[in-house]
């Protein structure tokens, strides 16, 4: 009883204080107060993203400078978008990620799906596999591309004294990132290895999302292993298979950190991938506006490509 | 007066069965497809210089189309 009415009493001393505020709080609909929980947000979005997207198109259309902030800045209009999109180097470029981008995707839907297709068989030790296959996608690029300049190298490199091993030729002929031809392969290695295993967890996903009914009821009718896979395995986890493609496109396409740490671009400009090109207009030739409007298209495409996959993505989650 | 059986459903015209948030994010999406490609390819530097313009009308045309009704 005197414990209740000390209690009472605080809460009829907090009204005495500040009964307006507390008025206030009360007074708050629903909506008011999720506006208040989810504006901090906000504002944090459109500091950190919204705003820097808007400023980088307004330098795409002006020459500024980044290491001349004092110097006068002019409005170019469409000057640099016409620049990039006429410009065969930049072209050149856009093939060099072309050729990154369709590679390491093919390879890595054909080496996932396969290996998620095992992995779906539920044999012995088959966790432990899993454990081991999926440890490369849980390194940093930046360790992943480190080390394996190591193994590149054509003195030392484990790499080059395997495919010794199995051609015959010498270790120290080759080299991986030094060789024009060899170079674009070298990266798209490296990706595959690096991100398969990812590409494998979605299909494999996929994989488990097919009812075992459908299988029995193949069975039933006395068809084949490989009439189910054409019939059942392959169209039920094709939306699966849609989204790793989807997403290991975007994510290649803007690929930076580990072409920059394996090769730099080189050697000349085989592995210089569109990122790299950007990364050198913006802060080695200090051409501001010029590398805003080269961000800008690639946004464009980026985002783009996204939509599809967002499109990909509630085609998957409404099965 | 009609015998048609059907006569009361609500016919559906030629844009009311293109109009609608379907055919329109799967042309949008063939857009930005058809940008990307050319964006890429290694054959025309024409194509690669109108690519910009098609992706960004393909993503524009995504957006304001998946405000259509389905």
């Amino acid at each position: 009883m005197n414990d209740l009415s000390t209690s009472s009493q605080i809460t009829y001393r907090a009204v005495l204080v500040e009964p307006g505020v507390v008025r206030r709080i009360r007074g708050l609909s629903d909506k008011s107060l999720a506006w208040l929980f989810i504006t901090p947000t906000i504002v944090l979005l459109l500091a950190i993203n919204i705003f820097p997207l808007v400023w980088t198109i307004y330098l795409s259309f002006t020459n500024y400078r980044a290491n001349r902030p004092n110097a006068p800045t002019l409005w170019l209009g469409t000057d640099w978008y016409q620049s990039i999109l006429t410009d065969p180097d930049i072209w050149a470029a856009m093939q060099v990620t072309a050729h990154f981008v369709i590679w390491t995707v093919v390879i890595e839907t054909v080496l996932g799906f396969g290996l998620a297709f095992l992995i779906d068989k539920k044999f012995r030790g088959h966790g432990v596999w899993t454990t081991i296959i999926l440890l490369p996608m849980m390194l940093s690029p930046a360790v992943v591309g480190n080390f394996w300049t190591f193994l590149y190298q054509p003195q030392i490199g484990l790499f080059n004294y395997l495919v010794a091993f199995v051609t015959g030729r010498s270790a120290s002929s080759f080299q991986m990132l030094g060789d024009v031809t060899l170079s674009p392969w070298a990266i798209v290695i490296v990706d595959a290895w690096m991100w398969t295993p990812y590409v494998m967890l979605i299909c494999l996903a996929g994989l488990r999302s097919i009812p075992d009914y459908i299988y029995e009821a193949a069975e039933v009718d006395r068809a084949s292993n490989w009439r189910q896979f054409w019939s059942i395995t392959l169209p039920m986890a094709l939306p699966f298979i849609m989204l790793a493609v989807l997403f290991r496109g975007i994510e290649n396409f803007k690929m930076f950190d580990m072409v920059n740490l394996l090769t730099g671009g080189g050697p000349g400009s085989t592995t210089e991938v569109a990122s790299i090109t950007l990364k050198r207009a913006a802060f080695e030739s200090w051409r501001t506006g010029y590398s805003s409007a080269f961000a800008i298209i690639l946004f464009v495409t980026v985002f783009g490509l996204a939509n599809i996959y967002v499109k990909a993505l509630n085609r998957v989650k409404s099965r | 007066m009609t015998l048609d059986g059907n006569s009361s459903m609500p016919r559906s015209g030629f844009t009311d069965r293109i109009l609608r948030r379907g055919p329109l994010e799967a042309i949008a999406t063939m857009i930005i497809a058809a940008g990307v490609v050319m964006l890429m390819q290694p054959f025309f530097l024409m194509l690669y210089s109108w690519s910009f313009a098609t992706t960004l009308f393909g993503t524009v045309m995504f957006t304001l189309v998946s405000k259509v009704r389905e």
